[in-house]
């Protein structure tokens, strides 16, 4: 947060389009834009899932890196959501879903018997596609968490201090006990991220977090995106292609074919994805020619 | 806020990652606790309908120990409180279907003419007065219909109307404070149900030419048929199992006629009687009380299963 | 609008104007036979009023309301069995609600989704339809004659408490359905246990539908009579109810015991104490409203 958004060359994660678009041609040649991922936060090792017997993904495997932005692209039914809700087993809510394969956070597989959901989705936070603010105060909004937590910190430190995080605080900082709801759309998001970081977790997913949102709320949280993947890792599934070219690291691209299993097509530096894909349906993808 | 996790600490917070996130038993020892209090909870209403069944299939053994079946299905009379005592519960059965029937005459054409109008006529704003208004009529208590239906209905508009031809306690007095009683299940529900059927319907007729009330009668009525059916067996079940209109206005002589103007019994009418009265347990009296139950539960069962049948088939049809 | 063939346009052969005007005005005409059908109810509604206002509303003084019952109509008063109601109502609220409430949320946030939990919202279904008198039977058989309570107060809620527990059930149940799921998604993704988001999201959303749900039962609890006649509550009581094992009466039973006695006298009896049962189950209607629509505006 401290950090200004301009990277120094040796660690660039903030790549406008525009930008990568001109470094194209020397991709490759910088350290760490491989595509090798040394530290991941989340590996999926053949991940598939079926609602009852139509089988939804298929074999999926990928690393995400550690304190980046990841996005899910793809178009819609390919996946990219349920794939997302396989991080916090959110679909485990779901009667008759079942899932195969491994899916290591850090170096547990969270899909074992073992985990228990509820704690995994303390250390795996979500962001949602309609802001889903608790119809409470801004303040009580971002405690709850904390408080089902059994935080014994200070509270008012805590609220304030996520609220900072999540770029909010200077705009509800007088209004912290009105109700979240009389928010705007992109404040109300925003305090729905403000909620998930106010429980620490280590990674957030978000599915979808500007599809309801007008292009200035849209880029406020683009912007807090890069801000929070200092910290934290970020998976965003979205079906807008700039934003995932403005705000993500690496991409991954889903496709379900007639079968309407989504598979994995590609995966790798956004850059490559958006400028060199290597699958032609890629291509077709990203230039607009189906989806 | 504790600092995020640092990136390098990763490899040597593993093992404490499978630690924080395993299940372990006593982690949220409140939920155990609440979640088998609230499954508790849920099977109090299956105990009530255990309850239910147990103590009316008790009883009613008990009765069949004293009465043989054959007399209770095939015998005419209904008179258990003197001699020669008889238990023939036909005369109760037809004491039911006439107040059934007679409720039933006054209430589907109303009950149906009210739906049409809110679903058809009415614009938005009659609508949102009229149909709480009609819905409050199920709120009153059934005294207090029986109260109207006995010292109004009957004292003061039948007997000036038909004089001697019509006893003080009738199934006809009985029969139209019932049909009040009954109108807003009749009209809600088949309101809900024309109003469920789809615009386009509507829309092919009027575009044909057909006017507002071929519409209604030849287009939403059919089409929403199987709602209004649900909505008449939902009728026939309450007015089978309601109590104290029939118990104060039609009277208490079991009576095997669908005259309007008799005094009858129901079997509802016939549970309150020995209800008011002494019945001790072991006599034969108070273990009529159980088979008369047992007949009223199986038929209201029939008619509710029914109803819900026509429900699920109407909601089924246009979603 | 059956005979019509494209096929044949011969202007004879559609209906001529005289026919369509009568179509027409049939059609006018029968709105106002459905507007009588709808509106005809609501004058009955409106007859019961005036008839026992008229009647009634000369016996509503002090004395009425504090006086015992009596064989003298113009002695005769509520005490007793307002008391009575008062303590039944209470004791049934007490004893259903946390029931109903604890039932809604099994069903609706904890229970698996197998066959067991469709013969519990079947068997809620059927129980919500069982006539009243069963109940009645059902407290005779069960509480006052094997547990041995009598026609207790006791006696009395549980069989009322058992009689509005499936419609109270299914209000609250309707209540936490319309709870959006983005709260109760965001609440769990959060990492709350089920529990701590019904807690702490889904009940505070849904409590304004789970207590109008409430309200509705207790009006309908107020007024039930045929079951506390069944368990034997039809009795003369001249004393005020101060414990649970008291043999008690309610309001609605003595409005029956008044109508049905053959003295003129007690018919304004009655229907004075309907003025007051009707006031207190419309007051319940109302409130029962007025949290409604707080709610609406709300969300």
């Amino acid at each position: 947060m401290t950090q200004p958004h301009i990277d120094t060359p040796a660690t660039p994660h903030w790549r406008p389009l525009s930008r990568s678009r001109a470094s194209a041609a020397t991709q490759g040649a910088v350290g760490a834009e491989t595509d090798e991922i040394t530290d991941a936060a989340i590996e999926a090792k053949e991940i598939s899932l079926w609602y009852g017997s139509a089988q939804a993904i298929g074999d999926i495997t990928l690393k995400i890196e550690r304190h980046r932005v990841t996005a899910l692209i793809g178009p819609s039914g390919c996946g990219k959501s349920t794939f997302l809700r396989c991080m916090n087993r959110m679909n485990d809510l779901i009667p008759s879903v079942r899932m195969t394969g491994e899916l290591f956070l850090d170096d547990q597989n969270i899909l074992d018997q073992s985990v228990d959901p509820v704690e995994l989705r303390r250390v795996v936070g979500m962001v949602f596609q309609k802001p889903n603010p608790f119809p409470k105060s801004v303040y009580d909004n971002v405690a709850f968490g904390a408080r089902i937590n059994g935080y014994k910190g200070n509270y008012d430190e805590l609220v304030q201090h996520a609220l900072e995080r999540a770029a909010l605080w200077d705009e509800v900082k007088d209004k912290l006990h009105t109700s979240g709801l009389a928010l705007s759309g992109g404040q109300q998001q925003r305090l729905c991220i403000a909620r998930a970081l106010a429980v620490n977790p280590q990674v957030i997913l978000m599915d979808e977090p500007c599809s309801a949102l007008d292009p200035i709320a849209t880029q406020r949280i683009e912007d807090l995106m890069r801000e929070l993947a200092e910290d934290y890792t970020i998976v965003v599934v979205t079906h807008n292609m700039q934003q995932a070219a403005r705000v993500s690291d690496r991409t991954a691209f889903m496709l379900a074919r007639e079968d309407r299993v989504g598979r994995l097509v590609e995966y790798g530096l956004t850059e490559q994805i958006f400028t060199a894909p290597r699958d032609q349906r890629t291509e077709a993808y990203i230039t607009g020619r189906f989806g | 806020m504790r600092a995020p996790t640092e990136g390098s600490a990763a490899l040597a917070t593993d093992t404490a990652m499978a630690d924080r996130l395993r299940r372990r038993r006593f982690r949220h020892p409140t939920e155990a606790v609440i979640k088998a209090l609230l499954t508790a909870s849920g099977f109090v209403s299956l105990a009530a309908t255990a309850l239910i069944l147990l103590v009316l299939f008790e009883g009613t053994l008990t009765f069949f120990q004293d009465v043989p079946l054959a007399d209770f299905f095939l015998q005419t009379r209904w008179q258990p409180l003197f001699e020669p005592v008889s238990f023939g519960i036909w005369e109760l059965v037809a004491g039911t279907a006439n107040v059934v029937l007679w409720s039933l005459v006054v209430a589907v054409p109303f009950g149906l003419g009210a739906a049409i109008y809110l679903s058809e006529y009415a614009n938005p704003s009659v609508r949102r007065v009229l149909k709480p208004l009609l819905e409050a009529l199920a709120g009153v208590p059934t005294v207090v219909y029986a109260y109207f239906a006995l010292t109004f209905i009957t004292l003061d508009v039948l007997r000036p109307l038909l004089g001697d031809n019509i006893s003080i306690f009738n199934s006809l007095g009985a029969s139209i404070v019932m049909a009040v009683m009954i109108l807003p299940t009749i009209a809600s529900i088949s309101e809900d149900a024309m109003t469920n059927v789809p615009r386009e319907l509507r829309e092919g007729a009027y575009a044909l030419g057909a006017t507002r009330l071929e519409v209604a009668l030849r287009i939403v009525v059919p089409a929403a048929l199987s709602g209004i059916i649900a909505s008449i067996l939902l009728a026939i079940a309450r007015v089978v199992g309601e109590t104290m209109i029939v118990a104060v206005a039609a009277g208490s002589t079991p009576n095997l006629t669908l005259s309007p103007l008799e005094s009858i019994q129901t079997m509802t009418g016939y549970m309150l009687q020995i209800g008011l009265g002494d019945a001790e347990r072991g006599t034969i009296k108070y273990e009529s009380l159980f088979a008369v139950g047992a007949m009223l539960f199986m038929l209201t069962l029939v008619f509710n299963l029914g109803a819900h049948l026509f429900v699920r088939r109407f909601q089924e049809r246009y979603e | 609008m059956t005979a019509v063939r494209p096929e044949a346009p011969g202007s004879d052969r559609y209906q001529g104007a005289r026919e369509r005007s009568r179509r027409n005005t049939l059609s006018a005409a029968s709105r106002w036979f459905f507007l009588t059908a709808a509106a005809l109810a609501l004058l009955v509604l409106a007859v019961l009023a005036y008839d026992t206002i008229s009647q009634g509303a000369g016996r509503l003084n002090l004395q009425f309301f504090t006086s015992y019952p009596s064989r003298f109509a113009d002695q005769a008063g509520l005490r007793s069995s307002l008391i009575g109601s008062g303590w039944v109502l209470a004791l049934t609220v007490v004893m259903a609600v946390p029931i109903a409430v604890g039932t809604a949320i099994w069903i609706e946030e904890f229970a698996p989704d197998n066959w067991f939990l469709t013969v519990i919202k079947l068997n809620l279904a059927n129980l919500a339809g069982v006539p009243s008198i069963i109940y009645g039977v059902l407290g005779l058989a069960v509480f006052v004659r094997f547990a041995g309570m009598g026609p207790s107060i006791l006696a009395g809620s549980l069989t009322l408490a058992l009689m509005i527990l499936p419609m109270t059930v299914i209000a609250a149940q309707e209540a936490i359905r319309q709870v959006p799921s983005g709260i109760r998604d965001g609440a769990l993704a959060l990492g709350a246990t089920r529990w701590q988001a019904v807690r702490g999201q889904i009940l505070p959303v849904a409590l304004p539908g789970i207590v109008t749900g409430v309200i509705l039962a207790i009006a309908r609890a107020a007024g039930e009579t045929a079951s506390l006649i069944m368990i034997g509550a039809f009795t003369f009581i001249a004393f005020d109810n101060s414990r649970i094992t008291d043999d008690f009466t309610t309001l609605p039973i003595q409005i029956y015991n008044w109508t049905t006695r053959p003295q003129e006298a007690f018919r304004a009896n009655a229907a004075a104490a309907i003025i007051v049962l009707m006031v207190i189950v419309l007051a319940f209607n109302l409130i029962a409203t007025i949290v409604r629509n707080r709610f609406r505006r709300f969300r």
